[in-house]
């Protein structure tokens, strides 16, 4: 636990990506296997279910320390971080002893899950009194759920390759799929040659887009660059391998059981090959909104009415795997004329290629970009001709073009601070658009400002605070800022009775008053209008 | 209790009617007494000043020469109907509470204070009175240092960790006060140790009195400390182009709102380390114990939460506005520490010189 815990503070405080890769290197080159498994377990992301919720960790600390709840309730909310929180203000261990990582995964937390509230206390009060408070941070973390390490999955895979000798997009890719977190499994996964057994649903890493910096003209010719829709539904590879099938989405989790029609529709792909598409809600020729399809997110068991009321399609636009064969370093073009020629022969209402739109100028395209949102799309894709498929967010050869988004003008009525890097600082807030003489809260938004204004409007918070409500502070109705969002559809959850899609701050009206920000009305108007278009190009 | 307030809060500062003078006035005022020599503390602009003895040097660079008087630690002065005297606060080089007695009261207003160890100035003296006038800055349990001889071999051993990587290693600090204590501190044997200038023109006081301090160099030796020294430089220094003369530079900030991560990261700091001159949640507790004042008065950080629980444990204890409007974060009196650092303080006696919404932190 000592390594480990001196891993994570030095990749929490290092802010060069070579001293990251130092010290996982470091890392990798000195614990013992059984560690590593689980230590490489939680840099990809893979972090353990909660064990123990924050809250009731922060109830047993404050018994611990001999604190009053309320006054562990003021320190979390300065602090942010409830890991952090219990770490600091929990006694000096009673017996300190070195525990190995392994040790605590196997013996400390993975048993919780099966014990009653009690049993769960005194193990965590027995770790407690063994582990230091600088590892005490990691457990929580580990506890809790909230592992999480500011390391990019392809800096943990560089140092391995480094480590093991094997070059990263192996490693990245054995890291996928399935892998038992013991000695065994790590040393599979930085083995030299590739005498593993290979997981049948192991899905290779995604290549992802950046949204386009300029105009598209900066790109080069037009010629130089497949254009396709920017589809808003869920990234997914579809794996047919050893007789089954499975889905992946980009989050890296399997969902193969939340798309119970898309699993059947792929028993007729031919063995040994892995599609990368998007899984979309699907209606006629056109994608239902998305909300639609979250509908059908985070079951077990999808219900037959559902299956009928959502129908699903997958709308392919690569090949990563074709007669078992890594097909990643062909050209785009001649993956893409496989994948044709592959979903020919497949059922259109279930698997599709994605089309290209073959207009010639950089303008012609600008125009069709304009019609995305009557489409139900999210703008469009730009793939350089010739590119290999790329692991992760490299740049250079796919861009998202995306279509503006929408806007509105909002008034800032409550504010909470945020968390982690933001701890302390007043940082998501709620917008609010009036109904009448009232303000009706419309959308919470967290980004979009700069350092300097999150400190201007912190201090405005402060001095122009109505009510606190716990964390919450209720403010005088003075800032206007204008909110981007991408949809709005309705939402019998929210007051208001709409929801913002990914809405985010777009800057700071100082120049306009709030009596002169936007009204729900507007909004109403807008989702309205949409609605229209989009039921006519369904219909068209 | 006695009815009659010895102290209340009035426009220029705390005002003692009874004995005709104010406590760190943020305004100019006829007769200042400072409890020490922070910016936000020790403003300009007032006729008279009366400090602790050994605050005097720093208070003038502050404040003005020829204004500023001192009074050695213990020691009474009679002033209007009261009876005034200095006692060792433990924050920096001449910091002090203020006793006043008046009629049999006692009030004593601690300024800032810290109870753990430091070389640079006198420890702090719990003083008995039936008021006391408590900073709480870090009144919170998520707030207690380890002892400094653990952060001082941390921070030496950052710095040999950057020299083993030829890095310079920048550490931010408050000009007066904390980085005279960490020149003090660190292992002088590691490297060469360079100062900005706002750091450098306090040494002189603190040579003169009697703080064994090491050599150190100015900027214009830049060269010789690039890859291998330790530079100590106020926390505006953060993200300026005066820090390109080092070469590849490791960062890091002393400061005890280095406690909690989010703090270090916001800032883009490869360090922190949690060194404060403020007392923490046990040292506040134990200090307050100590007077045995039975009425506590806060200021300051975290004021709310210290009264609650304070009330819980029986005192009579309120909060007391003196200005500090910053609701417990703490940014209010880091940028008061920032601009102390900066001798900008200078510039702040104005009519508007209270410290409510400072300029926002350096990146």
């Amino acid at each position: 636990m000592q390594r480990f815990t001196r891993l994570f503070l030095d990749l929490d405080a290092s802010t060069r990506t070579v001293d990251k890769v130092a010290s996982l290197v470091g890392y990798f080159t000195d614990a013992p296997p059984a560690d590593a498994a689980w230590a490489l377990r939680f840099l990809s992301g893979r972090r353990p279910a909660r064990a123990v919720s924050g809250r009731l960790l922060l109830r047993w600390a404050a018994a611990a320390a001999g604190l009053a709840d309320w006054l562990v309730e003021e320190c979390y909310h300065r602090v942010g971080d409830l890991a952090e929180t219990v770490a600091l203000l929990l006694p000096a261990p009673a017996a300190p002893r070195p525990l190995a990582l392994a040790e605590v995964v196997r013996e400390r937390l993975l048993p919780l899950a099966g014990l009653d509230e009690s049993q769960r206390r005194a193990l965590v009060e027995r770790t407690w009194g063994e582990l230091d408070a600088r590892a005490r941070l990691v457990y929580h973390k580990l506890l809790t759920g909230e592992f999480r390490l500011g390391v990019a999955k392809n800096l943990v895979a560089r140092a391995l390759a480094q480590v093991a000798g094997v070059p990263s997009a192996v490693i990245a890719h054995r890291l996928l799929g399935e892998w038992t977190p013991d000695a065994e499994g790590y040393l599979n996964i930085i083995a030299t040659s590739a005498g593993h057994a290979a997981d049948p649903a192991r899905p290779y890493p995604f290549s992802l887009a950046h949204p386009l910096p300029g105009a598209p003209e900066e790109l080069g010719p037009r010629a130089d660059w497949q254009a396709e829709w920017k589809w808003d539904g869920i990234r997914a590879q579809l794996i047919r391998r050893s007789g089954t099938a499975a889905l992946w989405s980009r989050g890296e989790d399997l969902v193969t059981a939340q798309f119970p029609e898309l699993i059947v529709a792929a028993a007729a792909l031919p063995d040994g090959c892995v599609l990368d598409g998007e899984i979309l809600a699907w209606q006629g020729e056109r994608p239902r909104p998305f909300a639609d399809l979250q509908r059908r997110l985070g079951r077990v068991h999808v219900p037959a009415n559902l299956q009928a009321e959502v129908p699903l399609l997958f709308m392919a636009y690569d090949l990563l795997e074709w007669q078992g064969v890594d097909q990643r370093a062909r050209p785009l073009d001649a993956r893409r004329e496989t994948l044709a020629a592959l979903l020919a022969t497949q059922d259109p209402t279930r698997l599709r290629l994605s089309p290209t739109l073959d207009v010639t100028t950089w303008d012609e395209l600008a125009i069709q970009r304009q019609q995305a949102r009557d489409l139900g799309v999210e703008g469009l894709m730009l793939k350089r001709h010739g590119s290999p498929y790329r692991v992760g967010r490299v740049v250079g050869d796919w861009w998202k073009w995306k279509i503006d988004p929408m806007h509105v003008d909002a008034v800032m009525v409550y504010a909470q601070y945020g968390h982690g890097q933001r701890a302390g600082l007043y940082t998501d807030y709620t917008f609010a658009l009036w109904d009448g003489p009232a303000l009706v809260p419309i959308a919470k938004a967290y980004s979009g400002l700069s350092k300097d204004e999150i400190a201007e409007v912190d201090r405005f918070v402060r001095a122009h605070t109505l009510e606190k409500f716990g964390p919450v502070r209720q403010v005088q109705p003075k800032l206007v800022f204008e909110l981007a969002f991408e949809g709005v559809q309705v939402s019998p959850r929210h007051k208001s009775g709409l929801a913002l899609r990914f809405p985010r701050m777009a800057r700071w009206r100082r120049d306009k008053p709030p009596a002169e920000a936007d009204t729900l009305a507007g909004l109403q108007t807008l989702l309205a209008s949409l609605q229209r278009a989009g039921h006519q190009a369904g219909t068209a | 209790m006695a009815g009659e307030a010895l102290l209340v809060s009035t426009r220029e500062g705390l005002w003692c009617p009874a004995g005709g003078f104010h406590i760190d006035p943020w305004r100019p005022v006829a007769r200042a007494v400072l409890t020490h020599a922070h910016a936000d503390h020790a403003r300009p602009g007032s006729a008279t000043y009366l400090t602790a003895a050994p605050g005097v040097a720093v208070a003038a660079l502050r404040v003005g020469a020829a204004a500023v008087s001192g009074l050695s630690y213990g020691e009474r002065v009679t002033l209007g109907d009261v009876q005034v005297s200095f006692h060792p606060s433990g924050h920096l080089l001449g910091s002090a509470q203020v006793r006043i007695e008046h009629r049999g009261q006692v009030w004593v207003v601690s300024g800032d204070y810290k109870t753990g160890p430091d070389p640079t100035c006198a420890p702090l003296e719990p003083v008995r009175c039936h008021v006391f006038i408590s900073e709480s800055t870090f009144a919170l349990p998520i707030y207690r240092w380890a002892p400094p001889a653990e952060l001082f071999a941390e921070i030496d051993a950052w710095w040999r960790a950057n020299q083993a990587r030829e890095r310079t290693s920048v550490l931010f600090a408050y000009a007066l006060g904390k980085a005279q204590r960490i020149l003090a501190g660190v292992d002088a044997g590691i490297g060469p140790l360079l100062v900005h200038g706002a750091v450098a023109r306090f040494l002189p006081a603190y040579r003169a009195a009697g703080c064994a301090l090491p050599e150190v160099v100015g900027s214009e030796a830049a060269a010789s400390v690039r890859g291998r020294g330790l530079v100590l430089a106020p926390p505006s220094a953060a993200g300026s182009p005066w820090l390109r003369r080092f070469g590849t530079i490791s960062t890091a900030f002393a400061s005890g709102w280095m406690q909690v991560r989010g703090n270090r990261r916001r800032r883009n700091l490869d360090r922190g380390f949690a060194l404060s001159d403020h007392a923490d949640w046990n040292g506040l507790i134990e200090v307050i114990r100590a007077t045995g004042a039975a009425r506590v008065l806060l200021t300051h950080g975290q004021a709310p939460t210290l009264e609650r629980w304070l009330r819980e444990q029986g005192f009579d204890a309120e909060l007391l506005h003196v200005g500090f409007d910053d609701d417990g974060d703490g940014e209010a009196l880091i940028e008061a520490e920032l601009e102390a650092a900066d001798g900008a303080g200078a510039q702040s006696a104005t009519a508007a010189g209270r410290v409510v919404h400072p300029s926002p932190a350096p990146a």
